[in-house]
């Protein structure tokens, strides 16, 4: 959302039955901003789907496959070494480090995913501009139609988000 | 009779429950409370930092020391190769155990309490891991070849054995860090906006918005932040198991008596947990009275994590009694004696037994729900604690290797002067980078407070109930 209109909320509850209205009149490109994860928003703005549970079982199932295949040519290949008579390919010894790199490989690739998926980091963005936008991570509910929702026009939506009585109802972007 | 008895409280009276947080503070109010301490330097400050900063200068000389001479400055002999570096290691890795326990375990089992307390507790698993890498790479004798541990090609041809136990645990203590380090970060990220939004000066608000990297608190950040610190909580929670699992196997895979025992994973994990609530405790309790927390971190918080250290510790004393009655049960002649004879009226008696008084029976006072919820008596019972789990790694360290199978081969160890300085310099650098810490990020969880808040508040007006 680079575009488009913003209400602020006192309450959590008045920003999840904003929401919920503005999607009964059609509006779909809808965003929310809160201080903290509210419970029960992710059904109205229809989030459901995220890469990230995807990228971290790959990361993990590399981090298992390097960690047994260095160990592997380590031990086995490159530089056998026979400790008391022990087998060279050692399938036992060889798990807390293979374990130990799965879980490596999907810890970063949660960090690392996440901001790839949010695309942070991202110092600067649009609302940042609004005034009074620095009490969304302090006590104030923000509700953003995008400018490039099918449903968006400046004035009606305007009207539409007054209706919901907010605190007030910005333009974000160089809307006017 | 009868009517007494009817009228008597029931012998199992439901107490009234304490809160998880008193009052219901706006979010503007929790803010500001919670972020003050970023503005301003609160009373006593500089002067723990000046005694923790000359502990950390005396821990640099010191170590410099140790490294231009050699670890022959150091109380180390033949048979008793480990000694403080390793007793410090084990000590201060089990400390760290507590931070993920309560942050990744508590997550996933939605315990809703560990909202005011993971931060400090992250923090402090951080620091002190620190301290714990340290004692291994001094403990090589020559650090700076640190990286021969790390499997690389090398011109020498020479690679890390992977059938030993001691790359397990560069693994182990490496991914921990990071693991750690990452979900501390990751906490950290809404709270630091927070901070960004609040910063009274524009320098201040440009140092945190760097490290905020530009969160916005929208919807779809928070779903896939979520989603991200929930799998990190997954991916921590057998970390906490592995690593001191891993760290006991140095031990167990060995022959020596009184380390050559399958009960040592758990009976690890057990005390690394067990010393690491007593160390959130220790620096939880000074934060919550200096900084008047007790609204937030309330007197229910201290009543879990008491009920955490009692049965932790009841854990650690069924390990107590297994490994003693397996040296018995085993009947070999070894073990009966490190265990029965060496142990507890050997040159180390009293340490052994400093060690019973201070794991065994200190627990038991928190049986009692008036001790549980005392600060002064949680205080003193955690610094009990910690003196006692260090101790403990003593016994396994010292007396296992100070009389092996061989008498013509003992001999006795006692530290030197250098010992002392690492350890107790180790403490002091742990207290600086806890003291940098509570005095520049937000140590309690705001964004979780905010949430806990409005899910009170939300249980109460659909029970239709005045806040408690």
């Amino acid at each position: 959302m680079t575009k488009g209109l913003l209400a602020e909320f006192a309450t959590a509850t008045d920003m999840i039955s904003a929401v919920s209205r503005l999607r009964e009149q059609g509006y779909r490109d809808l965003e929310t901003y809160s201080p903290f994860s509210v419970p029960g928003i992710d059904r109205p703005l229809q989030l459901g789907s995220s890469l990230i549970p995807a990228i971290v079982f790959a990361a993990g199932l590399i981090g298992a496959l390097l960690g047994y295949g260095i160990q592997w040519y380590a031990n086995v290949r490159h530089y056998p070494q026979n400790i008391g008579g022990r087998p060279v390919h050692a399938l036992p010894a060889f798990i807390p480090v293979t374990f130990e790199l799965a879980i490596l490989g999907a810890g970063l690739a949660a960090f690392v995913g996440l901001l790839i998926v949010l695309r942070l980091p991202q110092p600067w963005h649009p609302v940042f501009e609004v005034e009074g936008f620095e009490r969304a991570s302090i006590d104030r509910f923000w509700v953003a139609i995008s400018a490039e929702d099918p449903r968006f026009g400046a004035g009606r939506s305007a009207r539409a988000l007054e209706e919901l009585t907010p605190l007030r109802v910005i333009p974000v972007g160089a809307l006017e | 009779m009868v009517s007494s008895l009817a009228t008597s409280p029931p012998l199992m009276a439901a107490q009234p429950e304490i809160p998880l947080l008193e009052g219901r503070p706006s979010d503007a109010e929790l803010t500001d409370r919670l972020l003050t301490p970023l503005w301003t330097t609160a009373r006593g400050w500089w002067l723990l930092f000046g005694v923790t900063a000359l502990g950390t200068l005396w821990l640099m000389v010191t170590v410099t020391y140790t490294v231009i001479t050699g670890i022959g400055v150091w109380g180390n002999n033949i048979p008793v190769a480990w000694a403080y570096a390793i007793i410090n290691f084990v000590w201060w890795i089990g400390i760290g155990h507590a931070g993920t326990f309560i942050s990744a375990f508590l997550l996933l089992l939605n315990q809703r309490w560990r909202a005011s307390v993971n931060r400090i507790a992250e923090a402090m698993t951080l620091f002190a891991l620190i301290n714990a890498a340290l004692f291994p790479l001094l403990h090589l004798g020559r650090p700076w070849f640190f990286y021969w541990l790390l499997p690389y090609p090398t011109r020498m041809s020479v690679w890390p054995q992977f059938k030993s136990a001691l790359p397990w645990d560069v693994a182990a203590v490496a991914t921990y860090f990071t693991v750690s380090l990452l979900f501390w970060y990751l906490g950290l990220v809404p709270d630091l906006a927070t901070a960004r939004d609040q910063a009274p000066t524009v320098r201040r608000r440009r140092v945190y918005g760097v490290f905020a990297l530009g969160w916005r608190g929208s919807a779809r950040q928070w779903y896939h932040y979520r989603t991200a610190y929930l799998l990190l909580a997954g991916l921590a929670t057998p970390l906490v198991i592995s690593v001191h699992s891993v760290v006991s196997l140095d031990f167990s895979i060995s022959q020596l008596p009184g380390w050559h025992s399958t009960i040592f994973p758990p009976y690890f994990v057990v005390g690394a947990i067990y010393s690491g609530f007593a160390m959130v405790l220790l620096l939880l309790l000074p934060v919550r009275r200096v900084f008047r927390l007790e609204d937030i971190i309330t007197r229910r918080h201290l009543d879990n994590m008491a009920k955490l250290l009692l049965a932790t510790g009841l854990m650690l004393v069924y390990s107590y009694i297994v490994e003693l009655f397996i040296a018995w049960y085993s009947g070999d002649m070894y073990e009966r004696y490190t265990y029965l004879v060496a142990r507890p009226f050997g040159p180390y008696s009293l340490i052994f037994w400093a060690m019973i008084a201070a794991n065994v029976l200190t627990p038991q006072l928190f049986w009692f729900r008036r001790l549980r919820t005392s600060a002064s008596v949680l205080f003193g019972a955690s610094l009990v604690i910690l003196a006692g789990m260090w101790t403990e790694r003593f016994i396994i360290i010292v007396t296992s290797l100070n009389r092996d199978f061989l008498p013509s081969s003992w001999h006795f160890y006692s530290p030197t002067w250098v010992d002392w300085s690492i350890l107790l310099g180790t403490v002091s650098l742990f207290g600086l980078l806890f003291l940098l810490f509570i005095r520049f990020l937000p140590f309690v969880a705001l964004h979780e407070m905010k949430q806990l808040r409005y899910g009170l508040v939300q249980g109460e007006s659909s029970r239709g109930v005045a806040a408690v």
